[in-house]
């Protein structure tokens, strides 16, 4: 096995995480329960012409895309893995919609030309002319942390660079449904933040990001990336042995990790989950969140990661995204960790490099 | 050479049968899956054929002894039918026993719930259990959870060749040692959506499909579920395993053409049976058979017919599409061809690609029309979707 370094991030978001100038500090909370990505300035990396026909995942996902490997100063990538939870939502539910309201006539195909789950990769190949490898996972929760697996993979058969990432958006009728379940907040319950929520569900909401990973360590090096596993199904009270099996197999102690970032939504349902870690084997250890700022999404554990990399390489924990007060002199090893209503469990460890 | 990974069992439900035994005898005694749609409503049921499976959802409900309270798709019973007839195949009786792990592909997910509550939901309490239903991931957490798999389990979905790309996943993390056991294939059910989608695209074809014809008029389409067990060489080794085939070659390229369509001269195919050939350390001559996509689409078969010519050249071994057989069914394909691949290996039979009169001008194919016996070492499988993904899988003998 050998090593895998961050070279290049990208992150559109509910956040002006575009903004070059913006940095995490700069971020409010979310005070909506549905809340759409934060624009960027399409025009600077798609053309004109192209905009209008793309649906708001693939932009977003050429836009963090392009942020990543320009970053990373890679052209070409040999293989992109994307993860998507949902796929391109918004084109599925427009050509079900034509179907069903005009009983299957006049229809026409782009909508469903663009339904497709490996849509955005498909699109970011071809904008690149990238003939490489190209996989889209789209297993829920874990769809990026799979994309990982995979990229690490790529690696170790002796690719040089592989482009990975998540995208997921948000579609009108799929929240509304969503609502009905009881997965979406309820509004006002949100004034006070999610943490002071007390309701059931999570925020609604949409975005990209994407990395370069590499076999070498380079001037823009983010982080290493050390491991990640996934279980999909695994009980409450085995997450903490799972958590120290996951150290344990890359030869560290719960007392040497420097953060430990959580998928805390707020959900009062499954929240406890983290909590138990939070008081028990994670008490001693920073703690920090980030879906208050990105709200969720089948990808939006890759905001996590991106959130990891700007701390380790700032060296800094931003009082907005901390869950507790522990304080720390070195950020060196860093464990995320995420679920989403108590299944698809996953553990990503990072370190400074 | 590289010898691979093994297969140790696999499952299989199609138009052409419920098990792996009834798709043999289907193939072998050339009886094709295609007919008029019965479980969908639909106004195009007249203008189409599709490869459907008759057992309606109750039926499929039955047979699976799922309670009344279940919120499956029909992709994810078949799917369960399938990867359960794989584990039994494969005689695994404790499933914990080494780490396994499940990959599924699909594109349909569950969009035939979605599609039939869309709008009711919201008035009606009853089918809301369905909301969840729709999401591609959720058909393989329910299927590994039934096979008592609660690890790695994750979902591919590259359209029309999303089940290579699980299988091949699974190969290299065998491979890797990331696991000691996978099973891996894909499912799909039929839809209104897909049915409409490809409507859309004017490539259904109103007749029999006619693979690698030089007049075809278009695919069929199908529904279907398959799934291979992969164990490690130490798994085989300890548990003393029955060896069906090795899964030896694998490689996935990028066509970065069209979002729909393939080029020309089957760049993205060309690349992806290179690379294959290379993983497997094989050389063209060494492969005895191609399953190929062949979907019949007029695209589809003269881009894949021009990328064989270009890496087989002068020598093209016996090539057949079984999609006459089954129709094409999406993300489950390359599973079900991988299962048709390994039979093809067992049994040393080419299997026929129906409906065939005239080759395709440019490229003179002429695809095995009957049933071939003969030696088979190798056998190559093509599987191709829009995005211009374009995956190859190479099966050797045991």
């Amino acid at each position: 096995m050998g090593k895998y370094f961050i070279n290049g991030i990208g992150c559109v978001s509910a956040q002006d995480t575009t903004n070059s100038e913006k940095d995490l500090f700069n971020f409010k909370e979310l005070k909506e329960n549905k809340v759409s990505a934060c624009k960027p300035n399409y025009k600077d990396f798609i053309p004109p012409a192209m905009i209008r026909r793309m649906s708001a995942g693939i932009k977003m996902g050429v836009v963090a895309s392009s942020l990543a490997l320009k970053e990373a100063n890679v052209k070409i990538p040999s293989a992109i893995v994307t993860g998507s939870g949902m796929g391109c939502l918004n084109d599925s539910e427009k050509f079900l919609r034509n179907i069903i309201d005009n009983d299957e006539q006049f229809l026409t195909p782009t909508a469903f030309i663009q339904s497709t789950h490996n849509t955005v990769g498909a699109q970011i190949a071809l904008g690149l002319g990238c003939k490489a490898y190209n996989v889209t996972y789209v297993h829920d929760a874990t769809s990026f942390e799979t994309s990982i697996i995979d990229a690490i993979l790529k690696l170790d058969e002796e690719e040089q660079n592989v482009l990975v990432g998540g995208v997921d958006e948000l579609a009108n009728h799929t929240v509304e449904l969503h609502k009905l379940i009881g997965h979406v907040k309820e509004e006002n319950t949100l004034e006070k933040g999610i943490l002071n929520s007390n309701s059931k569900g999570a925020v609604y909401s949409e975005g990209a990001q994407f990395f370069v990973l590499e076999n070498r360590k380079t001037e823009n090096s983010y982080a290493e990336l050390v491991d990640v596993i996934t279980y999909d199904a695994i009980l409450e009270e085995e997450v903490t042995s799972k958590l120290e099996a996951f150290l344990l197999a890359n030869n560290l102690k719960t007392s040497e990790i420097d953060a430990v970032i959580l998928g805390v939504n707020g959900d009062v349902e499954f929240d406890g989950i983290y909590q138990k870690l939070q008081d028990t084997i994670l008490k001693e250890i920073p703690q920090v969140y980030y879906k208050h700022l990105s709200g969720e999404y089948n990808t939006a554990s890759a905001f996590g990661m991106w959130t990891a990399c700007k701390m380790i390489k700032n060296q800094i924990i931003p009082e907005n995204l901390r869950l507790n007060s522990v304080e720390v002199n070195s950020i060196k090893n860093v464990l995320l960790y995420n679920q989403y209503r108590g299944k698809n469990h996953s553990f990503v460890l990072l370190k400074s490099c | 050479m590289n010898k691979g990974v093994a297969i140790t069992g696999m499952g299989i439900i199609s138009s052409i049968g419920n098990t792996v035994e009834e798709n043999l005898l289907s193939l072998l005694n050339q009886t094709p899956g295609i007919s008029v749609i019965e479980n969908i409503k639909t106004h195009h049921k007249n203008n189409i054929k599709v490869g459907e499976i008759k057992a309606s959802n109750e039926e499929l409900i039955n047979q699976l002894g799922l309670p009344d309270s279940n919120s499956y798709s029909r992709t994810a019973m078949l799917a369960e039918i399938a990867a359960k007839e794989a584990v039994k195949n494969a005689g695994i009786t404790n499933i914990n026993k080494c780490k396994t792990g499940f990959i599924s592909a699909t594109s349909v997910g569950g969009m035939d719930l979605t599609e039939k509550y869309f709008y009711s939901q919201f008035e009606e309490t009853k089918n809301r259990k369905y909301i969840e239903s729709h999401s591609a991931g959720d058909s393989s957490s329910k299927v590994a959870k039934s096979l008592g798999i609660t690890g790695f389990v994750s979902t591919i979905s590259t359209a029309c060749s999303s089940a290579a790309n699980s299988i091949m996943m699974g190969a290299r993390m065998i491979k890797a040692g990331k696991l000691d056991r996978v099973i891996v294939g894909g499912a799909d059910c039929l839809s209104k959506f897909t049915i409409n989608g490809f409507k859309t695209l004017l490539i259904l074809s109103e007749d029999n499909c006619r693979p690698f014809d030089t007049n075809r008029t278009g695919l069929n389409l199908g529904e279907a579920a398959a799934f291979l067990v992969l164990e490690s060489d130490e798994c085989v080794k300890k548990g003393n395993k029955n060896v069906l085939a090795y899964v030896s070659g694998w490689a996935n390229a990028n066509d970065a053409f069209h979002q729909t369509a393939s080029s020309k001269d089957g760049e993205g195919a060309t690349l992806a049976m290179q690379k294959a050939l290379k993983v497997a350390g094989l050389k063209p001559e060494n492969i005895d058979y191609i399953n190929a996509h062949g979907t019949a689409t007029e695209n589809n078969d003269a881009s894949e017919s021009a990328a064989i010519r270009r890496i087989f050249e002068d020598q093209i071994p016996s090539v057949s599409s079984t999609k006459a057989f089954t129709g094409h069914t999406l993300a489950a394909a390359a599973a079900i061809e991988a299962v048709y691949s390994v039979l093809a290996l067992q049994n040393s039979t080419v299997f026929p690609n129906l409906n065939f009169q005239t080759p395709i001008e440019e490229t003179q194919i002429f695809p095995e029309t009957e049933v071939i016996i003969k030696e088979l070492n190798h056998v190559l499988s093509n599987s191709f979707g829009f995005g211009g993904n374009c995956s190859t899988l190479i099966f050797s003998k045991a």
